[in-house]
Formats: C-alpha cells, structure tokens, sequence
C-alpha cells in the first residue's frame, strides 16, 4: 500500500464528511432534518464515546490485560439501560434551561456562578487534553504501521510532524463547521451527520476485521473459542477492586465528558431519542466489544512478540496481505480519532468562549459599550479557543513521548471528568447543594486527580522530580502522588479515583451544609431538581430600567439581526403593541430574553450582560423580601375586601327579609283596616238603628228591653276592642303597672283552662297535661300570665279543627326559667303567617269567621315581654303550638 | 401557602401499569450491576477450573439480555399515553422539600 495513496485516501475521506456536513447544514437551514432528528442518528452520533481508545486501545488493553477492557463499555451500557434515573432527567434540564456545556450546566445550577464555570472548563480542558493527545497518537501510530510497510517513498516518516498536519486538519474543520453560527442552544447539524456517517464506518469497519479475524483466520466460532482458552489471556486474573472501580469510572465518564454531554444533552431534541439510545447505544457498544478479544487472541498468535497490540487491528489484515481490509480499519480508526476530536473541541470551545472569554471581555469594557460586532466576537474566541484545544493536545502528545499504551491515558482523561460528577449530580437531586460546596469539591477533586494521576502520567522526573514519587513533597511520606495518606497497596488508578473521588464528594458535601445558598442558587437549585414540575420561580429582573432599544441592539449583536427583532416583535405583540417593534422590558421579557440568549453565550454570561443593561448584578435577597412583603399586603387586602363582600351580602340578607315582612304587613294592615272598620261599623249600626228605633218611643216593654239588651251588647264589644287597643298601647309603652306576687303554675293553668272554656263551649276538648310538671312557684304577675294563657287556650279552642281536639300543655323548669308550651292538634299555622303571627292587626290568611280583632297574640306578646320572657311560635308539632318561656322569679323593680 | 393537591390514593390500571413499569426501568441497572460484579467472587480463571472463553459468553450473554430488556422497557416507557398520568408524577420524581 503506497503512503501516499493512504494521505490521499484520508483527504477524499475528509472530503467526503465536508460535503455531507455542508448539504446536511443547508438542508437544516431550509427547515428540512426531520430525518436528522431521528433517534437512529441520535445514537449514532452518541458513538464518539468509541474513540481510536476503543477502535486501536481495546485491542491492545485486551491483549494486556484481558477481559477488562469491557469494564469500559458495561459502564455507560448500564447508565444508559437505567436511563430512567438521571438520563432522562438531565437531558430534561438541558432541554428545558437552554444548557449549553458541563460547565454551563454546573456554573447555572450554582446560581449561575462565573467562577464555577471557569472552574469546571478549566478541568474540562486540562482533562481532556490527554484524549485528545491520544487520538493524535492513534493516527500517528496508523500512519507508522503503513510506513513501515513502505518505507523510502517518502523519505523517513517523521511522527511529530504527522501529529501537527493532523491536528492543524482537525482544527481546520472543526472551525469550519463547529464555529459557522452562533445557533440558540449550540446544535450543530452538519458536525452530528458527519459523526453519524463516522459511526457507521468504524463500526463497519471493526465488524470487518473482526469477522476477518474469526471466520478468516481463526475457521469459525468453535475453533475461535478453543484459541481463546489456548491464549495467554487465559492466564488473566480479574481484580475484584479494580473492575468494580472501572466500571464505576466508565459509567460516569460517559456522563461528565464534555463531548458526551455535547451530544447527549445539547445536541438532543427528543426524548424518545433518549428511550431509543437506551438500549440502541449499548447494542452499539456490544457490537464494537464483540469482536476485540478473538483479534486480540489471533494478534498475539501470529503478530511477532513485541509488535505493539494497540495497532493488531491494522497489523493483522495487512500481514495476511488483506490491504484493502487494512484500509477499511484505517479510515474507521481515522473516523473514530477524528470524530471525538471534532466534537471535544467544539464543547470545550464553547465553554471557554462562554466562561472565560466572554465574561473577560464584559469586565473589561465599560457597561453599556458595545459597539463592536458582538456575534464575531464569541465566534472567533470560539476558533482561538478551538486552536487551544488542539495545540493542548499536541503539546501533551509531545511531552508524553507518545509512548503509553492508549488505554492507559484515556483512562487519566476519565478519572479527570469524573471530578464533575458530585457536583454534578448532587446539583440535580439535592436542592440543599450550594456553590461553595460544588467549588470545594471540584478544586478538591481536581488537585488530587493533578497530584496522584496527571502529574505522574508524565514519567518520573519531567514534571515530578522522582523523589517527590518516591519520598513524597519535602519528604512528607503520606503525600507520596502515588500512596496517599500510606495506601501503598492500591492500584495506581483505583487509588487516584479513590481518594479524588472521595474528597470531592466530602468536600461538596461539607461545604454544602455548612455555607448558605444565595437567592438566585436557591431559584436555579428549584429549577433543576423539580425540573419535572415546569418552569418554576418568579420573575428574576425588575421592570424598568433597561432600555428596549439598547436591549434590542444587545440582542442584535448576539443573536443575529432577524431573529433578534423577530423575538422582539413577537414580544411587543404579546404584551399588546400592535405597531411597536419594542416591548416594554417588563420581568417576564427579559427572563424570556435572558433565557434566549444564554442558548448562545451561556447563562452566567447572559445573566451579567442584561445585568449591565438592566443595571443591577442580581435579584438582592430584600428584593425577595419586598416582593413577600407586598404579596402578602395584597393577600390581607384581599381578605379584607372578602370580609366586607360578605358583611354587604349579610346586610343584603336581613334588608330582603324585613322588606318581605313589611310588605307582609303592609298587606295584612289594609284587610285589618277593612276588618275593624267593619268590626266597628256592625255594632254601630245596630246601636244607632235600636235607638232610632227607641227614639220613636210608643213601643211595647219587650221591643225596648230587646232593643236596649242588644245596644248594650254591642257597646260592650266596642268597649272590648277598644279596652284592647288601649290594653296593647298601654303594654307597648312599657307603662304597665305589675302586680308582681308568687303564684303556682297549675293554679293559673286550672283558672285558664276554665275560663276558656265559654268559648265554643259545644267543642269537646281533650287536655293533657302534667300536673306534676306544673306544681312550680313562680314569682310574677299572675294575673297577666293567665290572659295569655287563656288567649292561647282560646285561639286553640276557636282555631282548632280537628275532628278529636286536643290540647296539649307541658311545663318544664329549666336553668330558672319555666318553659310552657300550649299546643293543638289542628293544622297550624302556614310558614307564611308564622313570621307575623305576634304582629298587631294580623289575622290568619283567609280567616273569615275570626270574631277577634287580631290583637290577641299582640298583647300576649306584649305581656311576656314585661314579665321579662319570650313567647314564640313552636312549628313541627303536629299543629299550632306557642312556647312561652318566662323567668323564675322577675326582675324586681323591672316593668 | 400551597393548596393542597388532591389525588386519588389508587391508581387506574393503566397508569399502574406504567408506574411499575417505571420501577422495573429503575431497577434494571441494578440487576446489571449485579451480574457484571458477580464474576468477580468467582475464582480467578485459568487454574484449571474455568476457561476464559466461558467469561466472554457469559459477559457477552448478560450485556445481551440487558439490552434486550431495555428495548422492550424503552417502548412501553416513551410511549405517551393521552390519559394524563403526566411526564413528572410529584409522588416519586420530586424530591419535595420546603427549603
């Protein structure tokens, strides 16, 4: 295989992901990816987790060190398979507060925090170094194995040089296509197709091989396992503490990488995407792994001892002649280098242009200035920031000498991310994580991780000097990079997960419980753990300050001209300006606007640049205290005017009765009128035609003793009406003279009882009463309570219609009172007439044959209420019944 | 001063159903768990008591039904039933905290 065919073939390869990267980012702008959002290439482009490590490394750490290297794939498989857990919940989180890298999402659950933000990318970027020198030095060590082949066409084959073309190649597309535009929410079409395709070649490209290897070499599945147990691997050893922690570290990595989170979270649109990669993207892992072990066998076998088992997958076919198999597995380990570093330079491009350039700029310019062109700004800090990255990397290739097996510095990079997971998840599930926990434990975790992993990783005396390694720092032995705190015994890498790991989450704890969160911590911290529950939290700005138009042109310069005043005129329509092109800035605009924006810079940069034009850092916790305050003004304001509303309603009530009983009243006045007249004009005719008749005189003795007896009758019913009348006058002013003394109860009951019966004597009335009951001694006037015993024993004997009438009288003694209630059992009084039943003039509706005046039950009440006590109407008791209910002994001296 | 929330205390089947469902989502990492740490109380291999090509079918047999079994539970679990029983039911998403 000529080398230069190689570099050509790679270019035309290169070529090829630029022309799908381009149509694919032209189809997106004309509105047409349905396809793109699909959850098949969701997991595909999920696939960056298997880099070169996994396309060259495995082989070579499967060769070293047996069935381990699966530890790394079982991790994110069993992640992915308990999506349910924090998978789902932290894509809903991005999804839902516009998070646009690790760092953003860890600086933004922290109060929207810079600091932790440059924390977090500086991590990342130091971290991921190492990966990305790994990548560098896969396809070094490509190129090499194809050199080596063809040596002299090209002149010796100078490794550095190699490593700088391919990451200056790199950086070239990456900027191109990782940096074109300033999207809201980071998603980047063009660079997830390109992946998408470089997936599906490494995966072809491995399955390739691999059934090379096991059909090809090996002649079948049955031989292939007989070589396998014949192996050298055979003799690997499983270290129970080792795999446990590997798997550990894989299953957070493939959470805290930046890359990881790039695809998974940011580039994500979909939850079914997440439901479908939950078991597709380990299918994906599964598929990869299968065949490592039966090419790391058959590389042992018959590659000569000493040939570096990190490159069998290219070695083996080209030593059994196979070259266009070698170039397949060429092009997928160069897809599987390229992709990752594609991807990891523009996450952390973004993170250090959102938390370390941005911010500085913001600081160093005067508030309100900005006159330069915002968007080219964040997008060359980008590309700078994309360069860094690489150079990083290939400062660290150099450094490192190139010379460690692969796996062994991708698993540093993934000790270095998993510093991020304490705050990580404590910052998703635990509201009471604050922002001096998460900087104690990351900066923690990080100088551990530096100390006991990075440093060392260089060799004994390039950055350590080898007595540090040996006695330790100033030759304190419990601080050996190597034994911390004397743990000599443990394995290197497990030793460093282990301390780092576990002093960050004890110095994120600690510092948690012991600091006190701020008010935008605590609004994010709801957010974030009950992101299940919707947006949450009041509004976070205060009205007024800002300009529109300076908004406006703020958002110009960071979102681009149409979509700024696109966003703008939507606004002004919703708040109601039908002409205006600019909204009131009212709190809910600019959350709404900061919220937009942060999908593009962030949101500690978003929140401090409308800051700077609104005129204030933060919501202060008095703000919070004044907004409580008048909330809970308005809620006593309200209460009060609910009092009020039902006291009116109350009033309302008691007006509509006393009018319907006036009304009542009213009506039953007129048919009194009517009535007494009438009751007054019978007995005056009679008298005035009897004595016409007496005046004629010459009449015989008995025509005038009939006329005179009949005169006198009808006088006396005068005399009646009006001695009532004068009767109930005199008790209405209160002017009544008692005759108070003591008398018994049946007493007066007897005296009534006999006095009621001249009326309607025919009428055979049964009365029953309780003779015991009655014996009580009452002091009162006696002789009042007896007329209105006899009103009521009378009534009853007048009204009563009942074929076996009865009359009812009980008396009880209670709490020094004596409660009578006298009751027929005839059909009552209506509902209607019960109301005015005591009222002077009022007489039964309909009642025609009443020889009263309606002023009997008047006077009784007049009188009761001397005596000091209450007569009332008793309904539901079979007929008309009256409860009088009269004190024991009267007040003396009262009236 | 929140209202309080009334909920019925028993669930239709059908939302029942994808509750337990849910649970048996959550619990399946662990199952994993189990199965990939299991081997390491084995004894070791090589000593003439187990062969190696025995571990790769055996990890590669429990990776398999894993995967199987998160693909049957990712269909039930995305599926969006239009019968309420909304994305985040507060009884056992929501870390509820008066903070």
């Amino acid at each position: 295989m000529p080398f230069n065919l190689l570099v050509l073939s790679c270019l035309v390869y290169v070529i090829g992901l630029f022309v799908v990267a381009f149509l694919v980012e032209r189809q997106a702008r004309a509105g047409r990816l349905r396809w793109l959002r699909s959850p098949l290439v969701y997991t595909l482009s999920l696939s960056i987790y298997c880099t070169a490590w996994t396309f060259y490394g495995a082989v070579g750490y499967a060769a070293r060190s047996g069935l381990e290297f699966v530890t790394i794939y079982l991790g994110p498989t069993l992640v992915f398979v308990g999506w349910w857990w924090v998978l789902r919940k932290l894509v809903r989180i991005g999804r839902q507060l516009r998070i646009t890298s690790i760092a953003d999402l860890i600086s933004s659950r922290f109060g929207k925090s810079n600091l932790l933000g440059v924390i977090v990318t500086v991590m990342a970027v130091v971290a991921v170094t190492p990966y990305v020198a790994l990548q560098l030095q896969s396809v070094v060590l490509a190129f090499g194995v194809f050199a080596e082949l063809a040596p002299g066409e090209d002149g010796p084959f100078a490794t550095g040089q190699t490593a700088a073309w391919v990451a200056a190649g790199l950086a070239l597309f990456t900027i191109l296509f990782g940096t074109r535009n300033l999207d809201a929410r980071e998603q980047h079409h063009g660079i997830v197709a390109a992946i998408a395709v470089e997936a599906v070649v490494k995966l072809v490209a491995l399955v390739a091989v691999g059934i090379f290897v096991v059909w090809g070499l090996a002649g079948g599945i049955g031989p292939m396992l007989e070589r396998i147990d014949a192996s050298v691997l055979q003799g690997w050893q499983m270290q129970p503490g080792r795999w446990t922690a590997l798997l550990a570290l894989s299953a957070a990595a493939v959470l805290s990488l930046p890359r990881m989170f790039q695809v998974m979270v940011v580039e994500n649109s979909d939850e079914r995407q997440l439901a479908r990669a939950s078991w597709a993207f380990p299918a994906y892992l599964f598929t990869m792994s299968l065949f490592i072990v039966p090419i790391a066998v058959l590389g042992l076998e018959r590659m000569p001892p000493g040939s570096n088992p990190d490159m069998f997958v290219l070695t083996l076919p080209l030593s059994q002649g196979q070259g266009a198999l070698a170039m397949l597995a060429f092009l997928g380990g160069f897809s599987s280098a390229t992709s990752m570093v594609i991807v990891e330079a523009i996450a952390l491009a973004t993170m250090v242009s959102n938390h370390i350039v941005i911010p500085g700029w913001l600081r160093l310019r005067r508030p309100g200035a900005m006159s330069e062109d915002f968007r080219s700004l964040v997008l060359n800090a980008r590309r700078i920031s994309v360069a860094l990255v690489m150079a990083l990397g290939y400062g660290y290739y150099r450094i490192s000498g190139g010379s460690s097996a692969l796996a062994t510095i991708g698993l540093i990079s993934f000790v270095g991310v998993a510093q991020f997971l304490p705050a990580m998840l404590g910052g998703m599930f635990w509201r009471g994580a604050t922002r001096v926990g998460a900087v104690a434990g990351l900066v923690t975790g990080f100088a551990i991780w530096a100390w006991a992993l990075f440093l060392p990783s260089f060799g004994a005396g390039s950055v350590l000097p080898p007595s540090v390694l040996t006695d330790g720092p100033f030759g304190i032995g419990w601080l050996r990079p190597m034994a911390l705190f004397g743990t000599e015994g443990m394995d290197p890498l497990v030793h460093a997960l282990f301390w780092s790991l576990f002093l960050n989450a004890a110095g994120f704890f600690l510092g948690s419980i012991v600091t006190f969160p701020g008010p935008v911590e605590r609004l994010q911290g709801v957010a974030f753990v009950n992101v299940f529950d919707g947006p949450v939290g009041p509004q976070r700005w205060a009205q007024g300050a800002a300009e529109p138009e300076a908004l406006l042109i703020m958002a110009q310069r960071i979102l681009g001209d149409e979509a700024a005043q696109a966003l703008f005129e939507e606004a002004a329509r919703a708040q109601g300006k039908e002409r205006s092109f600019l909204p009131d800035p009212t709190p809910d605009f600019l959350a709404g606007l900061e919220e937009r924006l942060s999908g593009s810079i962030g949101a500690a940069t978003a929140h401090a640049m409308i800051a700077q034009l609104v005129g204030r850092e933060t919501v202060s916790v008095e703000d919070l205290m004044q907004v409580a305050r008048e909330s809970a003004q308005i809620l006593e304001y309200s209460a009060r005017l609910e009092n009020q509303q039902a006291e009116l309603s109350r009033t309302a009530t008691a007006l509509r009765e006393a009018n319907a009983k006036l009304t009542l009243l009213s009506v039953q006045k007129d048919t009194f009128l009517s009535q007494i007249s009438h009751e007054l004009r019978t007995p005056m005719t009679s008298i005035r035609a009897f004595s016409e008749i007496l005046a004629e005189g010459d009449l015989p003795p008995e025509t005038v003793a009939r006329s005179g007896r009949i005169i006198r009758d009808e006088a006396v019913r005068l005399t009646r009406l009006l001695d009532d009348l004068l009767d109930l006058s005199v008790l209405e002013s209160g002017k009544v003279q008692l005759s108070v003394g003591v008398v018994n109860l049946r007493d007066l009951i007897d005296r009534a009882i006999l006095a009621s019966e001249q009326v309607n004597p025919e009428k055979p009335f049964v009365i029953l009463r309780d003779s015991q009951a009655e014996d009580v001694f009452l002091r009162t006037d006696g002789d009042r309570l007896t007329q209105v015993l006899i009103n009521l024993l009378s009534n009853a004997r007048k009204y009563c219609e009942a074929l076996a009438p009865e009359l009812r009288i009980t008396a009880r003694v209670r709490a020094g009172r004596v409660r009578i209630d006298v009751a027929d059992n005839g059909k009552g009084i209506p509902k209607v007439a019960q109301t005015v039943v005591f009222e002077k003039f009022s007489r039964l509706p309909g009642e025609v044959r009443a020889s009263g005046a309606g002023l009997g039950l008047a006077i009784c009440r007049e009188i009761v209420t001397n005596l000091g006590g209450t007569i009332d109407y008793l309904p539901g008791q079979g007929g008309a019944a009256f409860r009088i209910v009269l004190p024991l002994r009267i007040g003396t001296g009262s009236a | 001063m929140k209202p309080p929330r009334r909920r019925a205390i028993f669930l239709a089947p059908r939302p029942y159903r994808r509750r337990r469902l849910r649970d048996a989502a959550r619990l399946l990492p662990v199952l994993g768990v189990f199965f990939f740490v299991l081997p390491a109380l084995w004894s070791p291999a090589g000593q003439g008591l187990r062969r190696l090509s025995e571990d790769v079918i055996y990890f590669f047999t429990v990776w398999a039904l894993l995967i199987g079994i998160a693909a049957v539970f990712a269909r039930g679990l995305s599926a969006r039933d239009p019968e309420g029983d909304p994305e985040g039911d507060p009884e056992d998403e929501g870390e509820a905290e008066d903070d």
